[in-house]
C-alpha cells in the first residue's frame, strides 16, 4: 500500500487563508503532512484548528493558499471529492450510515458486481469476504453481515478507517476520534493507527487529550488565533510548552486578581450548591463541586476537559449516572431543566446560536422568556411590562440595541450573549452557571460583563464560571476547580496564577 | 407577533439594498406596507376579489332579503368559515413545527356524533307536528367538541409523549377516522330534522351568516389568548428553536399536546357548521381533503411549514382567498374540477417561493454577478 | 483483540431489521389462518389468489412507494397519477382510436415523467416531498377533469380482451389476471433492485442517514429523482392494471390509494422515517390489507368501514413498536 516512502511529503498546504464574515479562521497557515507518520494538530477555541480541517477535507475551499498532494496541486470541491482524491476522514460522529451492515458501509458505492451478459447483481460473498479481509488487517474479527448500529462506537470508527483503507486512502484524518472510547478501546485505536502509519499512511489526528496526544503522535502542528505558531517533533514540545503555545501569552507569574470583598454570608450553613461525585459514562468521570452564596467558582480546563459537560450535568440537560446533589443542604433529584429552574438555579449555555437565542423573537421577548416560562401561562407580561424589565437589563448590561421589537438575531454577537444573561438575570436565580459567557464579544463588553458577575456574587448569587480565557477565570474566581481530560485534577484558591493553573493541569494524574 | 416580515421571510440585509436601488425608496411607505406580512395574502386577494368581479357584474352588489345581507360576497364569506376556523386551529400546530393531516376525519367525527344525537323524530305537541331532538342540543353540541377534542388529545399524545412524528401519529386518525365517523353513522348519511340546528350553518345574525360569526368568535378567543397570555410567545419560540426553549424552562409537551388539542377542536367546530349546513351527516364525504385546504391556507397566510411564528389573520386571509379562488373559477365559467389544477399550481408557487435554494437561484439568475477581487465562494 | 461480539452475550442472532416483516408474515397467517377456522370456503386457493388479483394495483404501487418510504420520502400523488393514466388510456382508446398496444406505453412514459419531474423538484429546490407530492395530486387529478369530468368506460376489444384473461394455476383449480401476474413481477423486480443493485441500496443508504451518505460519496441527489421516478413507473403500471380492473377511466378512481398504500407499505415492516424495510414486507401489507377486507365481507355482520378502523388500528401498532424499536436503539 506504501507507494510513497515513509518521510516523503504527501499533503502539502501552503499559505492557507479563510475568512467568514469579518473573522479571520485562518491566516496564511503552511501545513505539512509527510507519509508513515502521525500529525496532531493542537489549538485552542478560535484558533482555526477545525477550518484547517474543512478546507484540507474538502468542505470548503480556502479564499487564498494552495494544496499539493503528491507534488500535484488539489482544490477539492466537497468532502467526497477529497475522497476520491485520497483524503479520508473519519468523523466524530461516524459518518456512516447506521442500518446498513458493517461490510456495505466499506463498500458503499463500490460494490463488487456478478454479471454475466445483462444480470447485473451485487456479489455480496464477495463482498463480505473483502470485508472481512480489510478489518483482519485491523485486526478486528467480528461478523461483517451484523448492522453497523448494534457495533459499539469504537467498532463503528474501525469500519470508517476500513472504508477509508479500502478507497486506498493516502491521507488518513481523524477528527476526535476518541471523544466516545474508554480506554481499551482507545488503545485499540492507537494499535491499528501505529500499524497504519508503519504502513506508510499520513494520519492526520485532531483530539483535545493531551496525554493521547503524546502516547501515539509524532508531529505536532500548533494553531493560535488562526496562525500557525510551529511544527514541532514530540519530544521538542514537553506538555509545558505545548500549553504555553496554544494559550501564547507569556503566562504571568504574578497574582493578578482584582481584589474584592467577600460576600460569602457568614451564616449559611450548608453550601448554595453541593454536587458529590456527579458524573455521566462518556461524559464527565464523577466530580465533587461546591458553590457557596456571595462566591464566584471559576472553573479552569483546556477545551474538552468536561467543562461544558459539568454546567449541564448541574443544570440537568444531561442525566447524570452517579453522585448526588444537594441544594442549600436539601438532597434533590433534577431530571429536567424546569426542575432546575424552579430551584432557582439558571445557566447561560455554551452556544448561544444553538441553545440560547430564539433568532426570529424581538429583544424584548428574548430577555423575558425565561422569566415567563417560570411564571406560567396565565400570568403573562404585557409587552409594556416586558419592555420594561427588558429596559433595564439592557441598561444595566450595556446591551446596544436600537430597536428592544427588532429580532434578536440581528444583534452582534456579544449582545445576543448579554441578552442571553440578561434573560437568566430576570428570573431572580439564586445560582448562576456561566458557559463561556465572554465568547465572541469585544474587550469592553468583556469587562462590563465581568463586572457584572462580580457585582452579582457580591449581591448574594452563587456563580459557577466556565471560560476558555484562562485570565478571566483567574481574575474573578474566588476558588477554582481544575479539570483536564473529563476528571477534576485539583482546586486552586482564588488567589493563584494562571501558570500554576496550566501547571496543574499539564502535570496530569 | 409583529414584526413587519414579507411573505418570503426573512430577507437577508441585502436584499433591502436591492430594494432601495429598484426605486421602492421613492415610496418608503410602500416598501414598509411591503415588508408587512398580511401584505402578499391581501393583495391576492384584492386581485381575486377584482377577477371575479369582471366576469361577474353583480359581484359586489349586496342586497338585503329576508331578513339579512345576500350577495356573493355574503356566500364566500359563509363558506370560507369552516376552513377559516381549521385553519386557525392548523396555524398553531404548524407553528410547533407539526402538522395535523387528520381533521378533515375529525370533521366528519364530530358532524357524525351531533347528528346521532340529534336526529329529529316527528312528535305532536300541542296539535303541530313538530321535531324534537333525541338528546338536548346543548348536550349533542358539547359532546360532538368534546370527541373533536379527544381526538386531538390522541394526536398530541402520540407526537408529545410517544414522540412519533406528526405526519405518521395523525396519519393513524386519518386512515381509521373515517371509519370511526362510519361507525356512528351506522353507514348511512343521517339526515337532520331539528330546526334549531340548522341555525348554526345556516341561520342569521345581525344580517350575516352565523357560521362567519362562529369563525370571527373563534379568531377573536384564539388571538386574546395569544396575546394576554404566554401562550403565543410559548408556541413560537417552541416552533422557532425548540433546543432554547427547552433550556429556557418552557412546558414544551404541555403545549404541544395543547395545540393537538385545539386543532381537534377546531376540526370539532368546523365538523357542526358542515353538517347543520348540509343537515346531515356524511361520514365519507364531510371535510373530504379539508387538510389540505387548511394546510394551504396557513401557507397562505405566511406561516412557514418549518414553524416558528405565526399569523392568524394570516391563516384567515389563507382561507378567504382559496374560496375566493373557487368562486372565481366558478363564475369564470371554468369546470369546477379545474380548481385542482390552480391549487396545484398555487401550491407550487408558494412552496417555491418559501424554498431558499429556489430563491437562491433566482437571485443569481436576476443579480449581476459579483466584482472580481471579490472572494471566491 | 476480537471483536465485539463478546461484548453483547444475550443479544440473539436475528438481525433486528428483519423483526418487523416477520411480524408482518405473522399477522398475515394468523388473520389467513383466523379466517379459514371461522369461515367455511374461505381456505380456498382461488380466494387467496384473489387477494392478489383484487389488490394487484395496490401492490404494484405499493413497490414503488417502498423505495420512496425507504428513501425517508412520502408520495402522494400515487392515486391521482392512476386516475390519471385511467382517463388518458381511456381517452386515447375511445376517443382517438388508438390500440392498446400504443396507448400502454405512452401512459407508462406519461406517469414516469410525471415521477422524475416531482423527484426533480425535490431534489433540486430541497423541497419538502410531502408538499410536492400534494401538489402532484392536485394537478393529476385536475388534468383528470381537464380530460372528462364523466367516466369513460372502455369497450375496446384489447383492453377487454387483456381484462378477461385468466392464467391457469395448478392445472385449472386456480386462476390469476394479467394485473396479478404483473404485480408477481413488480415485486420480483422491487426485490432485486433493492438487494441487487446500487440504485437500491444507495436508497436505504439515504434513508439511514441522508448527511452521511452525502459524505460517503453516494449519488444522493440522482438516486432521490431515479425513487420518484420509479415511483411514477410503478403509479402508471398501477393505472394500467386499475384500468383492466374497472375498464373505465375516472377521475374519482383510487382516491386514498396513497393512504392504502403507505398503509400496506408501513404495516409490512418499513419504517416510514426510512432505511429500513423489505418489498417482501410490502406484499404481505398489501395481503394483510386484502385478508381484512376479505374476512369483513365474509362475515357480513361487519360494515365495510370497519376496515378502515382495523387498519388504522394496525397502523398504529405498527408505528408505536417502529417508535419502540427506534427507541431502544443506542
Amino acid at each position: 500500500m506504501a507507494d510513497a516512502s515513509i518521510g516523503s511529503v504527501i499533503l502539502e498546504a501552503r499559505g492557507l487563508t479563510r475568512a467568514f464574515t469579518g473573522v479571520v479562521a485562518l491566516r496564511d497557515v503552511d501545513f505539512t503532512l509527510r507519509a508513515g507518520e502521525v500529525h496532531a494538530v493542537m489549538g485552542q477555541n478560535g484558533a482555526g484548528k477545525s477550518t484547517l480541517i474543512k478546507v484540507l477535507t474538502g468542505v470548503f475551499p480556502p479564499d487564498r493558499g494552495e494544496l499539493r498532494l503528491h507534488g500535484a496541486p488539489i482544490a477539492p470541491s466537497s468532502p467526497a471529492a477529497a475522497q476520491h482524491l485520497g483524503i479520508s476522514t473519519v468523523y466524530q460522529e461516524v459518518n456512516l450510515c447506521p442500518n446498513l451492515s458493517v461490510a456495505e458501509n466499506i463498500f458503499a458505492g463500490r460494490y463488487p458486481r456478478r454479471g454475466a451478459a445483462g444480470l447485473w447483481r451485487i456479489d455480496w460473498p464477495r463482498l463480505n469476504a473483502d470485508a472481512r479481509a480489510l478489518l483482519a488487517r485491523l485486526q478486528l474479527n467480528i461478523d461483517v453481515t451484523r448492522l453497523l448500529s448494534s457495533c459499539s462506537v469504537a467498532v463503528q470508527q474501525m469500519v470508517a478507517i476500513a472504508r477509508a483503507l479500502s478507497v486506498q486512502a493516502r491521507v488518513l484524518v481523524l477528527d476526535e476520534p476518541t471523544s466516545s472510547l474508554d480506554e481499551s478501546e482507545v488503545q485499540q485505536l492507537f494499535g491499528v493507527m501505529r500499524r497504519l502509519r508503519d504502513d506508510g499512511m499520513a494520519i492526520l489526528f485532531v483530539t483535545h487529550f493531551l496525554d493521547q496526544m503524546y502516547a501515539v503522535s509524532d508531529r505536532i502542528t500548533v494553531l493560535r488565533n488562526g496562525e500557525r505558531v510551529g511544527e514541532f517533533l514530540k519530544d521538542d514540545l514537553p506538555p509545558a510548552a505545548l500549553i504555553r503555545a496554544m494559550v501564547g501569552r507569556e503566562l504571568s507569574a504574578a497574582v493578578a486578581r482584582q481584589a474584592h470583598a467577600p460576600a460569602a454570608p457568614a451564616h449559611d450553613a450548608h453550601p448554595a450548591l453541593q454536587a458529590t461525585g456527579l458524573g455521566r459514562r462518556g461524559l464527565l468521570q464523577p466530580t465533587d463541586v461546591m458553590l457557596r452564596r456571595g462566591e464566584v467558582v471559576g472553573v479552569g480546563g483546556l477545551l474538552g476537559s468536561g467543562r461544558t459537560e459539568l454546567a449541564r450535568l448541574l443544570f440537568a440537560l444531561e442525566r447524570s449516572d452517579s453522585g448526588e446533589v444537594k441544594l442549600a443542604g436539601e438532597a434533590v433529584h433534577l431530571t429536567t431543566p424546569v426542575q432546575a429552574i424552579r430551584h432557582r438555579l439558571a445557566m447561560c449555555p455554551e452556544d448561544r446560536k444553538v441553545e440560547g437565542i430564539v433568532g426570529e423573537l424581538s429583544v424584548r421577548e428574548n430577555l423575558v422568556l425565561a422569566l415567563q416560562a417560570r411564571l406560567g401561562v396565565r400570568r403573562f407580561l404585557r409587552p409594556g411590562k416586558q419592555a420594561e424589565i427588558a429596559r433595564r437589563f439592557v441598561q444595566s448590561l450595556g446591551i446596544q440595541v436600537a430597536d428592544l421589537d427588532a429580532p434578536i438575531a440581528r444583534l452582534s454577537g456579544g449582545n445576543q450573549q448579554k441578552a442571553v444573561l440578561g434573560r437568566w438575570l430576570a428570573t431572580d436565580p439564586q445560582i448562576l452557571i456561566l458557559d463561556e459567557p465572554t465568547r465572541g464579544i469585544d474587550v469592553a463588553a468583556k469587562h462590563e460583563v465581568m463586572n457584572e458577575i462580580l457585582q452579582l456574587a457580591r449581591a448574594g448569587l452563587a456563580v459557577l464560571f466556565i471560560s476558555s480565557e484562562m485570565d478571566e477565570v483567574v481574575r474573578v474566581s474566588d476558588r477554582i476547580v481544575v479539570l483536564r481530560d473529563r476528571r477534576k485534577v485539583g482546586e486552586l484558591p482564588g488567589d493563584t496564577s494562571e501558570h500554576e493553573v496550566f501547571q496543574l493541569i499539564a502535570a496530569g494524574t | 407577533m409583529r414584526p413587519p416580515r414579507s411573505l418570503r421571510s426573512l430577507p437577508p440585509e441585502g436584499a433591502h439594498a436591492a430594494d432601495r436601488q429598484s426605486g421602492i425608496r421613492a415610496w418608503p411607505w410602500l416598501s414598509r406596507l411591503a415588508e408587512h406580512r398580511l401584505f402578499w395574502p391581501t393583495c391576492t386577494l384584492v386581485l381575486l376579489l377584482a377577477l371575479n368581479a369582471t366576469f361577474n357584474a353583480g359581484f359586489w352588489q349586496l342586497q338585503w332579503r329576508d331578513g339579512h345581507l345576500y350577495g356573493s360576497l355574503i356566500d364566500i364569506l359563509n363558506r370560507a368559515a369552516p376552513l377559516a376556523v381549521v385553519a386557525l386551529g392548523m396555524t398553531l400546530v404548524i407553528a410547533t413545527r407539526g402538522i395535523d393531516i387528520s381533521v378533515g376525519a375529525v370533521v366528519a367525527i364530530a358532524g357524525a356524533t351531533a347528528a346521532l344525537l340529534i336526529g329529529g323524530t316527528l312528535v305532536l305537541k300541542g296539535g303541530q307536528q313538530t321535531y324534537v331532538s333525541r338528546t338536548p342540543m346543548a348536550v349533542a353540541i358539547v359532546a360532538a367538541l368534546a370527541v373533536a377534542a379527544l381526538c386531538g388529545l390522541w394526536n398530541g399524545l402520540l407526537v408529545a409523549r410517544v414522540g412519533m412524528q406528526p405526519i405518521i401519529a395523525t396519519l393513524i386518525l386519518m386512515v381509521a377516522g373515517r371509519g370511526i365517523a362510519q361507525l356512528i353513522t351506522n353507514g348511512q348519511i343521517i339526515t337532520v330534522y331539528y330546526a334549531p340546528y340548522f341555525t348554526i350553518g345556516n341561520g342569521f345574525l345581525l344580517g350575516l351568516p352565523f357560521a362567519v360569526f362562529i369563525a370571527a368568535a373563534v379568531w377573536v378567543v384564539l388571538h386574546l389568548l395569544m396575546t394576554r397570555t404566554a401562550l403565543g410567545l410559548f408556541i413560537q419560540a417552541i416552533g422557532i428553536n425548540p433546543a432554547a426553549a427547552r433550556l429556557a424552562g418552557l412546558p414544551e409537551r404541555l403545549i404541544t399536546v395543547c395545540v393537538y388539542v385545539f386543532c381537534g377542536f377546531a376540526a370539532g367546530v368546523a365538523g357542526l357548521i358542515v353538517s347543520s349546513n348540509v343537515k346531515s351527516a356524511d361520514g365519507n364525504n364531510a371535510g373530504l381533503l379539508l387538510e389540505l385546504d387548511a394546510i394551504l391556507a396557513v401557507t397562505l397566510g405566511g406561516t412557514l411549514l418549518t414553524g416558528g411564528r405565526f399569523s392568524l389573520a394570516g391563516s384567515v386571509l389563507g382561507a378567504l382567498i382559496i374560496q375566493t379562488l373557487t368562486s372565481t373559477i366558478y363564475s369564470i365559467g371554468v369546470p369546477p374540477e379545474i380548481n385542482l389544477v390552480v391549487k396545484a399550481a398555487v401550491v407550487f408557487v408558494v412552496m417555491l417561493l418559501q424554498s431558499a435554494e429556489f430563491r437562491a437561484s433566482v437571485r443569481a439568475w436576476v443579480q449581476r454577478r459579483p466584482l472580481p477581487g471579490a472572494p471566491v465562494r | 483483540m476480537s471483536g465485539v461480539a463478546a461484548a453483547h452475550p444475550l443479544r440473539p442472532r436475528i438481525d433486528a431489521r428483519v423483526v418487523p416483516v416477520l411480524g408482518a408474515v405473522a399477522v398475515f397467517i394468523v388473520t389467513a389462518g383466523f379466517g379459514s377456522v371461522a369461515y367455511g370456503g374461505f381456505f380456498s386457493p382461488q380466494v387467496f389468489l384473489n387477494l392478489l388479483i383484487d389488490n394487484a394495483f395496490l401492490c404494484i404501487v405499493g413497490v414503488g412507494m417502498t423505495f420512496v418510504i425507504l428513501s425517508g420520502g412520502i408520495d402522494l400523488s400515487v392515486g391521482a397519477v392512476i386516475a390519471l393514466t385511467t382517463m388518458v388510456s381511456a381517452a386515447l382508446v375511445e376517443q382517438h382510436h388508438w390500440s392498446a398496444a400504443a396507448a400502454i406505453p405512452l401512459v407508462l412514459a406519461m406517469g414516469t415523467a410525471f415521477g422524475a419531474f416531482m423527484g426533480w423538484l425535490i431534489t433540486r429546490f430541497r423541497l419538502q416531498p410531502f408538499i410536492v407530492t400534494l401538489a402532484g395530486m392536485f394537478l393529476a387529478r385536475g388534468l383528470c377533469y381537464l380530460i372528462s369530468i364523466d367516466s369513460i368506460s372502455i369497450t375496446d376489444a384489447g383492453y377487454t380482451a387483456i381484462a378477461q384473461t385468466r392464467i391457469p394455476l395448478f392445472g385449472d383449480a386456480a386462476s390469476i389476471t394479467v394485473g396479478a401476474l404483473l404485480a408477481v413481477v413488480m415485486v420480483a423486480i422491487g426485490i432485486w433492485l433493492a438487494h441487487g443493485t446500487e440504485f437500491g441500496r444507495t436508497v436505504y443508504a439515504i434513508g439511514g442517514n441522508e448527511a452521511s451518505a452525502v459524505l460517503m460519496g453516494l449519488p444522493v441527489g440522482r438516486t432521490t429523482v431515479l425513487v420518484y421516478t420509479f415511483s411514477g413507473l410503478c403509479s402508471a403500471l398501477g393505472g394500467v392494471v386499475f384500468t383492466f380492473y374497472m375498464l373505465s377511466g375516472y377521475g374519482l378512481h383510487a382516491v386514498g390509494l396513497e393512504l392504502d398504500a403507505i398503509a400496506a407499505v408501513v404495516i409490512g415492516g418499513t419504517l416510514l422515517t426510512g432505511g429500513v424495510g423489505y418489498v417482501i414486507g410490502t406484499l404481505f401489507g398489501v395481503l394483510i390489507l386484502g385478508v381484512i377486507q376479505t374476512l369483513i365481507s365474509f362475515d357480513g355482520s361487519l360494515s365495510s368501514w370497519w376496515t378502515r378502523i382495523v387498519i388504522g388500528a394496525l397502523l398504529f401498532v405498527s408505528c408505536l413498536l417502529q417508535r419502540l424499536f427506534e427507541a431502544r436503539r443506542p
